[in-house]
């Protein structure tokens, strides 16, 4: 057994964890933070990502041994300190960025990631970045939106059909 | 995923100790080894990870070439060679997605050496150097083979050494699904000869095409590749993706591409 301590959403936790826990099992079952989802457990499908140390990583492909000391975010330190949702958040909603819903917390941990990075990414950008993340639902058009709106650009309108 | 036992050294020196037992690994960022492992492809008793050793982190002049510690994440390599070297920054930059290059090392990635990853390319290019826990290895005699390498039981690689040649460039061919290249040429041109190492093609893993290097050598410019046949399409690596007749297509034809972008 490995004794980690580390802060997830700003708060020190600590607990102790076999070499094979993986991050994503240490914050789901012992942390009870199911909010960050697991697609493929092969690292494909981004549905995990989290934030450690500022980087988006897949958490179903960090062993919880690896997040001594680390700093994690994870979706459910996202909102608004009154609870209501992030400026990203918000923009998911507003434009229809989600359908199902599975991917969202790992879409909106790598656009945020990614607005760190690059704060007004082109459309192309946002896509090219958006590689590890897969949505089944939405043909990524709307999430592409709602970061670009998220970022503080102009978005065209979804025209109703 | 089955158990195993877990070591997270602060040293080289206490990394090469915990490795000494039978059936332990060198785990560097562990973007591979970790889905192998959970498919138990590979089954090692004890994971020792190497992320936590401060003096194998990091990037810095090295003379006239570049250290990058074998810790070193792809994301940091792209960021902190952007201008000292753009082409290997931009290799690192494409590498799998975000997630992938915020864990994955440039040294787990050459000591694991996949036939289709891109920093063998790039390493062999750069006229790159080796070095290990016990000794420096010129690229051209670490890479062996298909994941094989000049490492010995318990041999960790603590860091990359590259030349920084006039200009270069990697040109890769994207297999859309895995990100890894499907093929693809790092081509650097040096004051004295011209270096072509190409990845994703060969049954025997990343290969120095020498018939371009001449080639490009005496005539630096992408006219010089069309003369050129392409490399044996019986020894390139044969799956649903592609035949092997169609990488070595791909081998000048992405040589050609390397060449037009410098």
């Amino acid at each position: 057994m490995n004794r980690i301590e580390l802060k997830v959403n700003g708060k020190t936790v600590s607990g102790e964890v076999e070499g094979r826990t993986l991050l994503v099992d240490f914050l789901r079952q012992t942390l009870r933070l199911t909010g960050t989802h697991v697609g493929c457990d092969t690292s494909q499908c981004g549905a995990c990502t989290i934030h450690m140390n500022g980087m988006p990583v897949k958490s179903c492909s960090v062993l919880a041994a690896e997040a001594d000391g680390a700093e994690v975010t994870t979706i459910e330190g996202m909102a608004n300190a009154d609870g209501s949702l992030n400026t990203m958040q918000q923009a998911f909603q507003d434009f229809h960025g989600l359908q199902c819903g599975f991917c969202t917390p790992g879409m909106v941990m790598a656009a945020t990631a990614l607005l760190r990075e690059n704060p007004k990414p082109s459309e192309g950008e946002i896509r090219h970045y958006l590689e590890g993340n897969i949505c089944r639902c939405t043909g990524y058009h709307n999430i592409v939106k709602a970061i670009q709106a998220a970022s503080g650009q102009d978005v065209t309108p979804v025209a109703a059909e | 995923m089955y158990d195993f036992e877990f070591e997270r050294p602060r040293s080289i020196a206490d990394a090469v100790k915990a490795l000494k037992t039978e059936e332990a690994i060198a785990f560097s960022g562990g973007q591979t080894l970790m889905p192998t492992m959970k498919q138990r492809l590979a089954m090692p008793s004890k994971v020792v990870s190497l992320t936590a050793i401060e003096e194998m982190r990091g990037v810095r002049q090295d003379g006239s070439g570049i250290w990058i510690g074998g810790a070193t994440t792809h994301a940091t390599v792209a960021r902190e060679t952007k201008d000292s070297y753009p082409a290997l920054s931009s290799l690192a930059a494409r590498i799998g997605d975000p997630a992938v290059r915020a864990r994955g090392t440039i040294g787990g990635s050459v000591a694991n050496n996949d036939p289709s990853a891109c920093y063998p390319a790039g390493v062999l290019a750069s006229r790159g150097v080796i070095v290990t826990d016990r000794r420096e290895i010129p690229a051209d005699d670490f890479f062996e083979g298909m994941f094989m390498t000049a490492l010995e039981e318990g041999e960790i690689v603590t860091a990359v050494k590259v030349e920084v040649p006039e200009t270069a460039h990697y040109a890769k061919f994207i297999q859309p699904a895995s990100r890894f290249p499907l093929t693809a040429v790092f081509v650097a041109k040096y004051g004295d000869g011209v270096r072509v190492a190409v990845t994703g093609a060969s049954e025997s893993g990343v290969f120095r095409w020498t018939e371009a290097e001449d080639a490009l050598s005496g005539d630096w410019s992408a006219d010089a590749v069309d003369g050129l046949s392409a490399p044996d399409g019986s020894d390139m690596i044969s799956d649903l993706h592609g035949t092997g007749d169609y990488r070595a297509h791909l081998v000048k034809v992405m040589t050609k591409r390397a060449v037009a972008a410098c």
